[in-house]
């Protein structure tokens, strides 16, 4: 199946280039541990455990962000963008292709931060766990839209938060009713709608965005 | 500031209405502006060779 | 047209009893359900757009959006009104249906900051259309969200009053709601007129100079 080994050859590529350069991935982290750092600070003395846990969720969305805005800068300056959307492959491939190496990226940093948030925080069980995997594949199918979208604007630093919060709502939601809720079976079944829906909307509708 | 449920009700009614009259004061002067600019257009129209108004 | 709102101001007097806060309700659920009614026309016009590729529905679509933004903050402020006269705060997050208009009108709001930030064109219009059309898949999915985070967010201490609609009540309602969509149908036609004949113009002075 060709569309399967172009998506494979394209999240390659991002990876490899990360590889390289390696400036993703470890601002991503770095960003993420401070974040939690601050929230130490940040929360007041007594404010319940479970306000961690959306502090998490803050944390998480926003390396999320930075995630995706790093990994659509390069093929907006560089062109690249063009350059595949000439490429005789099918459009929402290299949505998938984007959607997957960012998903890589951000489970990574997570493999780090999520221990330590354990360590200065709270204990993660393993609903939480599979909260943030959902809520992750959900960031990054959204995001790469949104980012694909907002790569063709002047203001596209400012542009990929604003669309993407919103959107990002439910996921977070989710993600600490996961964590939180006595009753977390509903709230992962919620991220699975969020995932299907979105996640197909996305790959549908990437093909529309970027071409002219 | 407490207010009376009375008056809060024709506050709610008079937001609405307030903000349709603004609008419709939008749309006026943006058909205002789109006047005087067909006038324009015509004045243009009317310059150019081959035209008969 | 005009006609429309002094129906519906009219039809205010025709009130019951159960307090004089209950008549917000006649304006401020028109107005939202109409605010929804113009995200869902958005919606269908960016499909019109995306599948038949028809320019004239980029136009349509924005216009729509455009009402259905200032019908929803118009629903923030009625609501916001109508909780300081049921409950004597201007805001709280266990109205579920303020909330999600909160959410949806962020969204929206977005809607305009990348129509604004990209360049006129296919481009901007695809991107708008699906952007609209996530708008629409939001809304239900945001619902659940919603309903799902009173379980951690809020005890819901406001419960909501269903009225049992008398018959008198609910006529009411059917021509407040009336009167608001006729209104708002109104204003999207003007609006969008005024649009096209500025596009229209815009071209006719390039074609002369």
């Amino acid at each position: 199946m060709t569309y399967l080994a172009d998506v494979a050859a394209l999240t390659r590529k991002d990876l490899r280039v990360e590889l390289r350069g390696r400036d993703t991935l470890p601002a991503m982290l770095l960003f993420v541990l401070a974040t939690l750092v601050v929230f130490h600070f940040a929360l007041p003395e007594g404010s319940g455990d479970t306000a961690a846990y959306g502090l998490l969720w803050v944390a998480i969305v926003f390396t999320a962000l930075l995630g995706l805005a790093r990994a659509w800068v390069p093929e907006q300056e560089h062109r690249v963008l063009d350059g595949l959307v000439l490429a005789p492959c099918d459009r929402s491939a290299i949505w998938l292709g984007k959607t997957l190496a960012t998903l890589v990226f951000l489970l990574a940093a997570q493999a780090v931060a999520l221990p330590v948030f354990v360590l200065f925080f709270e204990p993660l069980h393993a609903a939480a766990l599979a909260g943030v995997v959902l809520a992750d594949v959900g960031i990054c199918a959204v995001g790469s839209l949104m980012a694909a979208m907002a790569a063709a604007s002047r203001a596209r630093e400012v542009l990929l938060p604003l669309l993407v919060l919103p959107l990002a709502i439910p996921l977070i939601v989710g993600g600490v009713g996961a964590a939180v809720s006595a009753d977390a079976e509903r709230f992962i079944l919620f991220l699975l709608l969020y995932d299907a829906v979105f996640a197909v909307l996305s790959w549908a509708s990437f093909e529309y965005v970027v071409t002219e | 500031m407490s207010w009376s449920q009375g008056e809060l009700v024709a506050a709610a009614y008079a937001v609405v209405f307030f903000f349709v009259l603004v609008y419709v004061a939008i749309i006026a002067a943006k058909l205002v502006r789109l006047q005087r600019e067909t006038a324009e257009l015509v004045e243009l129209a009317r310059g150019k060779p081959g035209v008969d108004a | 047209m005009g006609l429309a709102l002094v129906l519906a101001l009219i039809v205010a007097p025709e009130d019951a009893d159960q307090g004089i806060s209950q008549r917000i309700f006649y304006i401020h659920v028109p107005i939202a359900l109409t605010a929804y009614f113009c995200f869902g026309l958005g919606a269908v016009k960016a499909l019109l757009l995306l599948w038949r590729g028809d320019e004239r529905y980029d136009l349509e679509s924005y216009v729509a959006i455009h009402q259905g933004t200032i019908f929803g903050a118009l629903t923030l402020i009625t609501g916001s009104i109508w909780a300081r006269a049921s409950w004597g705060v201007w805001w709280t997050w266990s109205s579920n249906q303020l909330v999600l208009f909160l959410v949806l009108f962020l969204f929206y709001c977005a809607y305009f900051m990348l129509r604004f930030s990209l360049e006129e064109g296919q481009r901007r219009a695809r991107s708008s259309a699906v952007y609209a059309l996530f708008g629409v898949a939001l809304i239900p999915v945001s619902f659940l969200a919603i309903r799902l985070a009173d379980d951690f967010i809020h005890p819901t201490v406001f419960t909501r009053d269903g009225p049992q609609m008398s018959a008198t009540m609910f006529t009411t309602f059917l021509v407040a709601w009336a009167a608001v969509t006729l209104l708002a149908y109104v204003l999207y036609r003007v609006e969008l007129a005024g649009k096209r004949l500025d596009a229209d113009l815009r071209e006719l002075r390039e074609a002369l100079q």
